[in-house]
């Protein structure tokens, strides 16, 4: 499969952040198979969950088209099978749903995935704010991996994690992504996590 | 050992406990923090490194006496080889002692950031606003700041610039301990760096500095002496040196977890 960021323009409107009116992505494009992990990286405040959001469809780009497999992302109906994983889980979890129920409303998360996410059976009757940031994003992760997921965007999703939970929770699931022969895009401020963990890097202030 | 630095800060066998019965849906932990035992000296630049949410940042709010009302401590604390009671360390907090905090929630959304910087102790000692308006475009100059970020709210920073903001307030006055509270996640490693190296000046300076953090990389590029902080308690302290020793294999005396925290970074991850 192919994901293809094409020509795409966008800019915030509105004048409440910093980013209000200023142009982020200007005849941006990306081109991405099935089986690579790109790598992106750039300065903070310079779009990165921005494209992120876009590619996953949470935001409309002013023009230009991000098509998967030729068909627009925004066409699929039903399960999106581009999945964003975000950087604050505890933001992105619904605060009166116990953890069963957010990975129930998912439907077809494979045993395996929540076993090797070491996610454990007493925080499934919990609500969210009764876990820490890192367990939170381990469930965030599980839920993005339906075997229907086609590409993963992993925002900074490690940042909050110690080295050694990192490590785990990207050994899981770099060799996921491989089995599956799935795709990712992966934002982060390290470079040095990147190099381990993409086949290619992209540097957004080179490239507009 | 007979090189010490004279002491500035002194935390031995501290431990934290939380009492909490308010019967809504949310339980916290006990006692976070069971056993910290930790030595800053003038001029040295301590890192204190452990996982996000374990309890690091109490002991942060401990030394400076902010801890929440259901909070209570045990265990020594000492600053300048005295006692640290409540009564000095609300004199000292804000002016020899200083917090740079963990989040932009710290700031006041109500008020301009060139306002909220030009309220420190000594800015309004030093003779009044114009010497702290000229302090804090020295200070936006130096972390790389725009001019009119001065007047911005909160809401409005990036979480790198409010990161950069919340350095610049500590800056102004001229602390004997600086207490940095994860000062660089949100930051791109260039700019990470450079706020480390500040750090390090103001170490470098005289100043005793204890570097809250979870980035063992970050504390390896600055710490004089790195302490590992693991289920609430100081496990090991090591020294930057240490570590080559592990990656060229030789024997070191160092605790496993330290070892494996070591090997986790993502440069030294065996490759597949």
């Amino acid at each position: 499969m192919k994901l293809e960021v094409n020509n795409i323009q966008f800019r915030y409107t509105g004048n409440v952040s910093e980013y209000s009116g200023r142009i982020l992505y200007d005849d941006f494009s990306l081109t991405i198979e099935s089986g690579e992990r790109v790598g992106i990286i750039a300065p903070s405040g310079f779009g990165k969950t921005t494209l992120c959001k876009l590619i996953a469809g949470y935001e409309k780009p002013l023009a230009g088209e991000i098509l998967l497999d030729g068909k627009p992302v925004s066409s699929y109906k039903g399960y999106c099978p581009v999945q964003m994983i975000w950087q604050h889980p505890e933001t992105v979890l619904n605060p009166r749903l116990r953890m069963k129920h957010v990975l129930e409303e998912v439907g077809d998360i494979p045993e395996h995935v929540i076993k090797g996410l070491g996610i454990r059976d007493e925080w499934l009757n919990r609500f969210p704010q009764e876990l820490s940031g890192g367990e939170l994003q381990r469930f965030c992760i599980a839920r993005a991996l339906s075997p229907r997921t086609r590409f993963i965007l992993a925002d900074e999703i490690s940042t909050m994690l110690d080295l050694i939970t990192q490590k785990q929770i990207w050994d899981f699931l770099i060799e996921e992504i491989r089995s599956r022969e799935a795709g990712l895009i992966a934002v982060s401020h390290s470079p040095a996590l990147l190099e381990r963990i993409c086949t290619r890097i992209i540097d957004l202030t080179k490239e507009t | 050992m007979s090189n010490e630095k004279y002491p500035v800060l002194e935390v031995k066998g501290l431990s934290i406990s939380f009492d909490q019965y308010d019967g809504t849906f949310t339980k916290k932990d006990l006692s976070t923090v069971k056993n910290i035992n930790i030595r800053v000296g003038e001029g040295e630049l301590v890192a204190i490194v452990g996982a996000s949410g374990s309890g690091k940042s109490l002991l942060a709010h401990a030394i400076l006496g902010i801890l929440p009302y259901n909070a209570s401590y045990k265990g020594d604390l000492k600053y300048m080889g005295e006692e640290l009671t409540p009564e000095r360390q609300k004199e000292l907090r804000g002016s020899e002692i200083v917090l740079v905090p963990q989040s932009v929630a710290y700031l006041d959304p109500l008020m301009k950031t060139g306002k909220q910087l030009a309220l420190g102790k000594s800015a309004r000692l030093d003779g009044g606003k114009t010497s702290a308006k000229e302090k804090i475009s020295g200070l936006f100059k130096r972390y790389n700041l725009p001019e009119r970020t001065s007047e911005l709210y909160p809401f409005e920073l990036s979480g790198g610039m409010a990161r950069r903001i919340l350095i610049s307030s500590a800056v102004m006055e001229n602390p004997k301990l600086v207490i940095a509270d994860e000062p660089t996640p949100g930051l791109n490693i260039e700019v990470a760096k450079q706020v480390i190296s500040h750090f390090r000046e103001m170490a470098d300076d005289g100043a005793g500095v204890l570097l809250i953090t979870h980035d063992l990389e970050l504390a390896l590029e600055c710490a004089d002496r790195i302490v590992v902080f693991r289920d609430g308690e100081t496990i090991d302290e090591v020294r930057p040196a240490d570590f080559e020793k592990v990656s060229t294999g030789e024997d070191v005396f160092m605790h496993p977890y330290t070892k494996e925290l070591y090997k986790s970074m993502p440069k030294n991850w065996e490759e597949k």
